[in-house]
């Protein structure tokens, strides 16, 4: 069973877990996700991969507790094993040598975000990133990015640290020098990657998103994760997640995101651990 | 010897009234005394078509040679000899279309109920631990864990052979499991008979995904003589209409699989939410549509409509699950097609805007092609849509391995009677290679290309 051997709290309620799990270790690249479930009762939730060692047959997840399994996940120890793992899933990131290729992360997007920051500066690409969190605190993985990017500017919404103002403002002051930009990926909510492509439509610049709808089966069996992308229905897990910021439409993608809402809160509310959790 | 029953010994069911709220088992089954009764009427035929007519080749009359003397147990052994799995086949297979069809007694009477009996088999027979056959040593992979990849493992593991299954979900049984609702099927009738191709040496690898954990050449890599691709149906089919990616639209996959696989119906004991809604439409007219139906009802939906664009006569769902829909109070929309899902302003829906078809020309398979009738576009208030118009191939496998060759529907080409695909030592069988049909038709495939991968293989040797 694949074992939790690593566990580091980054910021309030985000996590950073290592799982041995060689069979995903071994294949995975640079934007595709897991899915795991983590008891007999548990629900299957799609997650990021954040890194990985081929050698060492590990993966990285980084997580926020936001619903009743990753609060569940977040309460799990070094040693835990995680009780169904499936991976790699999706499409890998397209890399190319494309020249200046600026990666936008917000909260935990930061770490989906490291795997492809670090593949497309491999690629031989010049790569600035920026990062960006509500506060210093929510500001994760900065010497991780920092150590593959050419540039690393950070935002926070209270100004704290970094930048004051979210992630769009750096990129919107590079795009009025007329910086040169060949390509922008932006992983994090919904919103901010709406505005990155909204921002990036009106000049020109290609954008790439990586899109977090419900998911169930993971392998294109249930059709839950549709999404629409040029006016075309298209299935996040199999055909994604990674799509073309410019055909995404957000709004559906909220909508959709939205549909368990009430469901959400009483299964926490049912849940003693994630009542602590969240006092 | 006295004059043999005309009828069927009947089979009792719970009222519609009260399973139509519950998810236990509709059809109750037969006690011994009522299978030993319906044995008797079987002739026992010389030449018995009703074997002729079953995919896997039952030797039908001598197993109820066997409940006519209320040898369950050896009933089964003789079924367990063809058929892995005869608590799943006696409950779901279409025997009135197979073995049913062409039992001599049906002519004049009542055909015998072959499947009411071969569930009784299952349901009252015992089978001591198989003994397990020493292996050979080679080793076979079988992709997905359904009824055809349960059916070629348990073959191929009595024919001496390693066998492994890969199986994506988190649990074995394929459509057995995830799509097939509990009310006709109970889960625990699939753990057994997975137990028992287990007993017989066989190895389930569980969350693999064959194409992303492993690419099939990977496996012959590993050692993997043979491969026997079982993978199933693939991607929920939509209409291409507007509204369907408003919330409350589901795919008949997803909707089922929350319920059964996940057991969303005991939320919130189990995680896995699902939204019970009050006028549900489910779109379709095969067995997944009367699946779907039937579990929005058993959801507490106040009424579900089936919509189904041809009349009842062209549905191709099981007969008796249509009588068993109808019964529980599921409304027929026959010659009615769905032409958009209406948005109630926040992105749910709020009803599905239909419009009435007739019946015209028919193609050579007698299918006649529905027509819509003009300016008879009505809306039924609904405010969730279960779509159930079939799956269409996924293309992981075919993608990640380049040599094998795939229709023109992205199915996989396989030879009819072997299962060998484009690709040396691959095979393949049931829905990834015909698109979506029953569970016996894939296993039947499956019996026949574990003789033909066990004939591939001795060549090898």
């Amino acid at each position: 069973m694949p074992k939790i051997i690593k566990r580091k709290q980054l910021a309030p309620k985000i996590v950073h877990i290592d799982i041995q799990a060689p069979d995903v270790a071994r294949t995975v690249q640079p934007g595709q996700f897991v899915i795991l479930r983590l008891h007999e009762q548990g629900e299957r939730i799609p997650l990021t991969v954040a890194d990985f060692s081929r050698q060492a047959g590990t993966i990285s997840i980084i997580f926020q507790e936001v619903g009743k399994t990753t609060i569940d996940l977040g309460a799990m120890k070094e040693q835990d094993n995680i009780h169904n793992l499936l991976g790699p899933l999706g499409q890998p990131t397209h890399i190319a040598k494309l020249g200046t290729v600026v990666c936008v992360g917000g909260g935990v997007g930061t770490a989906s975000m490291h795997p492809i920051t670090r593949a497309f500066k491999e690629a031989g690409n010049k790569v600035i990133s920026i990062i960006g969190g509500r506060n210093k605190e929510f500001i994760i993985w900065e010497k991780e990015i920092g150590a593959i990017s050419d540039q690393l500017i950070i935002t926070t919404d209270d100004g704290s640290y970094g930048v004051k103002g979210l992630v769009t403002k750096p990129l919107e002051e590079m795009i009025r020098r007329q910086e040169k930009i060949d390509l922008v990926v932006a992983i994090g909510p919904v919103i901010m990657m709406k505005a990155v492509s909204h921002l990036t439509k009106s000049c020109g610049i290609k954008t790439m998103v990586s899109l977090n709808p419900i998911m169930l089966d993971g392998t294109g069996m249930c059709g839950v994760c549709r999404v629409s992308v040029n006016n075309e229905t298209k299935f996040a897990c199999f055909h994604g997640p990674d799509f073309d910021g410019h055909l995404v439409d957000f709004d559906l993608l909220m909508k959709r995101l939205g549909t368990y809402k009430t469901e959400e809160k009483i299964s926490i509310e049912k849940c003693e651990r994630c009542e602590n959790a969240s006092h | 010897m006295p004059a043999i029953n005309p009828k069927q010994v009947s089979m009792s069911k719970q009222q519609p009234a009260e399973r139509a709220r519950n998810f236990k088992e509709v059809a109750l089954g037969y006690t011994k005394e009522e299978a030993i009764l319906e044995a008797k009427r079987c002739l026992g035929c010389k030449k018995p078509f009703c074997v002729e007519g079953c995919p896997v080749s039952v030797d039908i009359p001598q197993f109820i040679a066997s409940v006519m003397e209320g040898d369950f147990n050896g009933a089964l052994q003789i079924i367990k000899s063809k058929n892995s799995l005869p608590g799943v086949c006696g409950r779901v297979c279409p025997q009135e279309d197979q073995c049913e069809k062409v039992c001599i007694l049906g002519r004049k009477n009542e055909p015998v109920s072959i499947g009411r009996l071969e569930r009784a088999v299952a349901d009252f027979g015992k089978i001591g631990i198989p003994v397990k056959r020493e292996t050979n040593g080679i080793k076979v992979a079988v992709v997905g864990a359904g009824p055809a990849g349960l059916t070629i493992a348990g073959d191929l593991a009595g024919m001496g052979y390693q066998v492994t299954v890969f199986e994506a979900l988190h649990k074995p049984g394929g459509v057995l499991v995830y799509g097939i609702p509990e009310f006709r099927l109970p889960k625990i009738i699939v753990e057994q008979e997975v137990e028992y191709i287990k007993t017989l040496g066989v190895e389930l690898k569980l969350d693999q995904l064959i194409g992303r954990t492993f690419t099939l050449d990977e496996l012959k890599k590993y050692g993997y003589r043979a491969i026997f691709v079982a993978s199933g149906a693939g991607f929920p089919k939509f209409m291409n209409i507007p509204g369907e990616n408003l919330n409350g639209v589901y795919s008949a996959n997803e909707f089922l699989t929350r319920v059964n696989l996940m057991k969303a119906y005991c939320f919130p004991e189990y995680d896995t939410p699902i939204k019970a809604a009050k006028k549900v439409a489910v779109v379709g007219g095969g067995n997944v549509a009367m699946d779907s139906a039937r579990t929005a009802l058993r959801l507490g939906a106040e009424k579900v409509y089936n919509v189904y664009r041809r009349s009842r006569k062209e549905m191709p769902a099981r007969l008796e699950e249509v009588e068993n829909a109808i019964e529980e109070g599921i409304a027929m929309e026959f010659l009615v097609n769905p032409l958009r899902i209406m948005d109630d302003g926040n992105g749910w829906v709020k009803g599905l805007e239909c419009i009435r078809m007739e019946l015209g020309a028919c193609d050579e398979s007698g299918r006649c092609r529905p027509i819509p009738l003009k300016s008879s576009e009505f809306i039924l208030e609904v405010d969730q849509v279960i779509m159930a118009i079939g799956t269409s191939a996924n293309p992981l496998i075919s993608a990640t391995t380049p040599d094998l060759k795939t229709n023109k529907w992205g199915y996989l080409e396989a030879d009819e009677n072997t299962g060998q695909t484009a690709k040396e030592g691959v095979f393949a069988g049931g829905d990834i290679v015909t698109g979506s049909a029953t569970v016996i038709s894939a296993m039947g495939a499956a019996r026949k290309s574990a003789q033909a991968i066990d004939q591939y293989l001795k060549k090898l040797k």
